[in-house]
């Protein structure tokens, strides 16, 4: 907690365009950037016209009220829906013609707002799958067991237990993953999504279902995982203690709109922002 | 026995199901050799293997990948068919029984993993229950193929293939193999109990030692949760794919070894009974369990045959229909699950292992 207080409030600094990123990413180009970003489901328009930028090593806040089409951005990023305006950049790489496991390689992972974990595998195996795309041994090799099995398992196995470390999980490390309480399934969630060793890293409503004493711990690791895997973070949460708190850009969207952009305070203190949470003032 | 528990319970699991079959043939192989078994169950030893092998490479579909196949006897009928024709083509060239049956095996397990691919890469793309269709559709297409196959040999050595007409220049010193409808009416009997064995030892090191590599994590991964496989960066069709081949190719070998053992086989030996027969098998003895399935296949393929249940053989498909919906309904019903995991927690707990209880 204190440690996160200690942290120098963040100027954000425009961008050409319309975005804020944190000043100590200005030079850099974004690791992500949405130009008019917008999805159909029918008639109904689900996202529209939705421009960010998130800085290489930003913790950014994606917030709103229900269904304004929060998850449905991360689905657009992840390509579990394919846009039908706009481009996306990811690292400045347009990921038009991607899959969802393509753009996983290049540097996206996430987590689900309802848990999708690998209920049946261990907590270790569902953080190895994870790593399958770091572990390089084919088919063959593990089936008739030869030397580079063992070298990459036992690799493996190590990276595994280093990343639980994190959260502190290496002792449920053979427990079946579905067995696990809620708060542990969401931080394996995390952890899974990390041993991708992505460059983005988004989170849907990671706070969901936790207790505060275990939402306070999850903002400390964030921010922690921020600053050891110098990643950018991207989260989706209705927990304003979090997203104030860890935030250092916030992006506001109602009716698949973004209304706001700024640091937390500008967003606390935005007209827009107030009147989509609380409804408009009646005028007297 | 120490250093057994302290193996995960899965890995110590496999061990045992590696020791449950090297004790049952070293036991049954002494009183088979020594004249000791029923003369039914002296005959069953290869069938029984060849059920065994088939009923393990449908769980690794059913169980470990998540899919469901209705024409898995399609594979052991390509196997049967293009090992036995293998084997009655190379009957010269390796005169020993032993080596012609292992090639012969190779090439039954060849064929059906090519046919699996051929029908997984147009299916495995769909997400849904497609390849439940596909393979039902698959099986009697392949009865159909094989009921109009005719395969001969010429004087030379040459293998020659006729489809609907029945081959008629063979010539000087040449042969039929495969007989249309009447399938393949005489084959030398090279299948033995060792060779099933053995089969059956490869196909458990096959299939344990996939799951427990990359390839197998992933492809649980993906019948656990498809939507995060693909968000970890998981190629889904890829690894459906290594899965259903791998049991495609294992029927194939399981086809080849029972063909083998008999002396005539005929397409309709492998049709939509046999497929169902067998995913009797993998349900009875529970998806992903290789140990169950071993059981299931070797009772259920003995037990019909004794002679109090002959009588009942009219009904045997009906009592399986039977047995395959009560089972699937009981292991469906959220009562019966939460009042058996109920029982799991309860053990769980007092191995002192319970962990956290949320
Ligand atoms: N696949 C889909 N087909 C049709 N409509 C959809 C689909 N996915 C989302 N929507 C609609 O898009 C809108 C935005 O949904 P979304 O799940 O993104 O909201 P959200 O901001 O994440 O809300 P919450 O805070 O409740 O999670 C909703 O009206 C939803 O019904
Ligand atoms: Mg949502």
């Amino acid at each position: 907690m204190s440690e996160r207080q200690k942290r120098p409030p963040t100027k954000l600094v425009p961008v050409p365009s319309v975005n804020k990123i944190p000043e100590r990413d200005i030079n850099k180009a974004p690791i992500l950037e949405c130009q008019h970003l917008g999805i159909d489901f029918g008639g109904l328009t689900a996202v529209n016209d939705f421009n960010m930028a998130i800085g290489r090593t930003e913790i950014a806040g994606l917030i709103g009220p229900n269904g304004a089409g929060k998850t449905t951005v991360f689905n657009l990023l992840t390509k579990v829906y394919q846009p039908t305006r706009g481009t996306i950049l990811l690292d400045g790489v347009d990921t038009h013609n991607m899959t969802t496991a393509q753009v996983n390689k290049a540097g996206i992972a996430r987590t689900f707002q309802n848990i999708r974990l690998f209920n049946n595998l261990s907590v270790e195996d569902n953080v190895k799958v994870g790593l399958h795309n770091q572990v390089k041994y084919g088919m063959f090799q593990g089936v008739l067991r030869l030397p580079g099995y063992w070298k990459e398992e036992k690799r493996a196995h190590e990276s595994a237990m280093e990343l639980l470390r994190i959260f502190d999980m290496e002792d449920l490390a053979s427990h079946q993953a579905g067995s696990l309480p809620y708060g542990a399934q969401r931080r394996l969630e995390i952890v899974r999504a990390l041993a991708t060793n992505p460059s983005l890293l988004l989170l849907d409503e990671p706070a969901a279902g936790m207790n505060p004493s275990e939402t306070a711990d999850l903002m400390d690791n964030i921010v922690k995982i921020r600053d050891t895997f110098h990643i950018a973070v991207l989260l989706i949460e209705h927990d304003m203690s979090l997203v104030m708190g860890i935030c250092e850009g916030i992006c506001v969207l109602n009716f698949g709109e973004i209304i706001a952009k700024g640091t937390p305070d500008e967003i606390k203190n935005d007209p827009q922002v107030i009147e989509a949470y609380l409804g408009k003032k009646r005028e007297v | 026995m120490n250093k057994l528990k302290r193996l995960s319970p899965a890995t110590r699991s496999n061990y045992l199901t590696y020791l449950g079959v090297i004790l049952a043939f070293a036991i049954l192989q002494p009183m088979a050799a020594g004249g000791k078994l029923s003369p039914t169950l002296q005959g069953q030893l290869v069938p029984i293997c060849a059920y065994v092998v088939m009923t393990l490479s449908l769980n690794l579909t059913v169980g470990v990948l998540g899919e469901l196949s209705l024409g898995h006897a399609g594979f052991m009928s390509v196997g049967a068919f293009s090992g036995a024709v293998a084997a009655s083509a190379l009957q010269y060239s390796i005169p020993n029984g032993g080596l012609r049956l292992a090639v012969a095996m190779v090439i039954g397990a060849v064929f059906a993993g090519i046919v699996g691919v051929l029908i997984s890469v147009p299916v495995l793309r769909l997400n849904g229950d497609y390849l439940a269709i596909v393979t039902l559709a698959f099986g009697q297409i392949i009865k159909s193929i094989v009921e109009n196959l005719y395969v001969g040999v010429d004087g030379k050595g040459m293998l020659h293939a006729s489809f609907l007409k029945p081959l008629t220049s063979l010539g000087e010193g040449g042969r039929m193999i495969v007989n249309g409808p009447m399938g393949i009416p005489n084959i030398a009997e090279i299948s033995s109990f060792i060779a099933g064995f053995i089969l059956i030892l490869i196909t458990l090191a096959v299939i344990f030692n996939l799951v427990n590599s990359r390839a197998g994590r992933a492809i649980m991964a993906i019948r656990d949760n498809r939507i995060a496989a693909e968000s970890v960066g998981l190629n889904i069709t890829k690894y459906k794919m290594m899965a259903f081949v791998t049991s495609a190719a294992l029927a194939g070998a399981a086809g080849t070894l029972f063909a083998l053992g008999q002396p005539a086989i005929v397409a309709s030996k492998f049709d939509f009974n046999t497929s169902i027969l067998i995913l009797v098998y993998v349900v009875l003895g529970g998806q992903g369990k290789m140990w169950g399935s071993i059981i299931a296949a070797t009772f259920l393929t003995v037990l019909p045959e004794t002679p109090a249940m002959r009588g009942l053989a009219d009904y045997r498909m009906l009592v399986y229909a039977v047995v395959l919906i009560v089972v699937m309904l009981v292991t469906n019903s959220p009562a019966i699950q939460s009042f058996f995991s109920r029982f799991q927690k309860e053990a769980e707990r007092e191995n002192g292992k319970g962990g956290e209880q949320a």
